[in-house]
């Protein structure tokens, strides 16, 4: 079994019309046994970027721990947020340092850019950035997120209509994959507002 | 065969955990605790290669001692694991520690409360947790006669349900359990189970 698989997880990220939605399963695993049915795989750098990791659960909080620093120093230095794309780059550098020796995380990163633009990218444990229009997905799952974003993705939704989208697809796939799954946790963020929601799914 | 257990009830958390040191198919003695005092209101049951519990448990005894020494107030739970799962995320890539923990504590703001950290620190704040090859019991038992804010006598209850079938279901089941508990008094050892007792032999 891969160590990427030893958790268990899955994140998607999907664009709409200047909104964004960000959604993961809320499983803790070790290989067969499940030891939480509410962990955190989301989280809020700042109002308008969120960042989910999926793979290896440890490397997940310390790699969330050392963002959080980066993005405070930041802070502190530039007297203002980070733009998405610019923590975009951050995480890719920070992974890349790791390069012989990663941290075994998938990140989703998803945001709000200058004019409310949504923002959403994906890179793989060593830093690899991929960029997409639409949406994004690791984790466990994420064959199956691949497919159910694909059908039920249409561009220009409002944030009610992504939270649906994003909703059953995320159900749908985590209820193929043993490994992910009890429920599920989703961001719907608009220029506005933050509305976080708790899905209920197969418990199992 | 180690089995360490934990559940959090009406202000307190209780933790179970056995008291075999096994070499190989030699049992040393059968009064090991694995259970140690942290501070007045903090308890850590380990579970691992038996060296690195023991040394690792009294390192962070030992710093927890100290942050208290130098700032004249007591770390709460969550600072605790927290900083224990930092000390293992840290040697991980260098010379990881084989110890799993759970660490139950009682802090006047929060209520007692147990924190799951597994060798390879992944932190979590749970209600129930174990490890070891008990814990396919331990685990299933507590999911189905758990409930929020139980008292003493009902933990006490379920804790006992748990041992009772670690050792009948368990092969080569440890025979003797120590079962401390944490509330607003402090942390002190409960009780024991034992079927088997080793008269010519002090209890370290």
């Amino acid at each position: 079994m891969s160590i990427f698989e030893y958790n268990g997880s899955a994140v998607v990220a999907m664009v709409g019309k200047n909104c964004f939605a960000i959604a993961s399963d809320r499983r803790l695993g070790v290989q067969l046994q499940t030891i939480a049915t509410d962990f955190q795989r989301i989280s809020k750098i700042h109002d308008r970027v969120f960042i989910g990791l999926s793979g290896l659960a440890t490397d997940v909080q310390t790699l969330y721990q050392r963002l959080v620093f980066r993005h405070k120093l930041y802070q502190l230095r530039e007297e203002r947020d980070m733009k998405p794309e610019t923590f975009a780059s951050l995480v890719s550098a920070i992974l890349y340092e790791k390069r012989f020796g990663p941290y075994l995380c998938q990140p989703v990163i998803a945001g709000l850019g200058e004019d409310d633009k949504p923002f959403i990218c994906t890179m793989d444990s060593i830093g690899a950035k991929e960029l997409a229009k639409d949406f994004v997905v690791s984790g466990t799952a994420s064959e199956s997120l691949y497919g159910a974003c694909e059908a039920m993705y249409k561009p220009d939704m409002e944030a009610e209509e992504l939270f649906e989208t994003i909703s059953q697809a995320l159900l749908s796939s985590v209820d193929r994959d043993c490994l992910s799954g009890w429920g599920g946790h989703v961001y719907v963020v608009t220029p506005t507002e933050i509305k976080e929601r708790i899905l209920k799914g197969r418990m199992d | 065969m180690e089995c360490v257990f934990g559940l959090v009830g009406n202000g307190f958390a209780i933790v179970a955990a056995d008291t075999s040191a096994v070499h190989s198919i030699l049992v040393h003695k059968n009064n090991e605790d694995k259970i140690m005092l942290l501070d007045s209101h903090k308890l850590i049951a380990a579970s691992g290669e038996p060296g690195d519990r023991v040394q690792f448990t009294e390192y962070v005894q030992k710093n927890v001692s100290l942050y208290q020494f130098r700032n004249g107030i007591p770390l709460t739970t969550a600072a605790a694991a927290n900083f224990t799962r930092g000390e293992l995320a840290t040697a991980l890539r260098k010379n990881p520690y084989s110890v799993n923990i759970l660490m139950a504590g009682y802090d006047k703001e929060a209520g007692a409360s147990l924190y799951y950290i597994d060798y390879i620190a992944t932190l979590h704040k749970v209600d129930k947790g174990a490890f070891g090859y008990g814990s396919y019991f331990s685990l299933s038992t507590m999911d189905r006669h758990f409930r929020s804010d139980m008292s003493v006598e009902e933990a006490i209850e379920l804790v006992d349900k748990c041992i009772i079938e670690i050792r009948s279901r368990l092969v080569i089941a440890p025979p003797n359990f120590v079962i401390k508990i944490v509330d607003k008094d402090g942390a002190r050892t409960h009780a024991w189970r034992q079927s088997v007792q080793d008269v010519t032999t002090a209890s370290v």
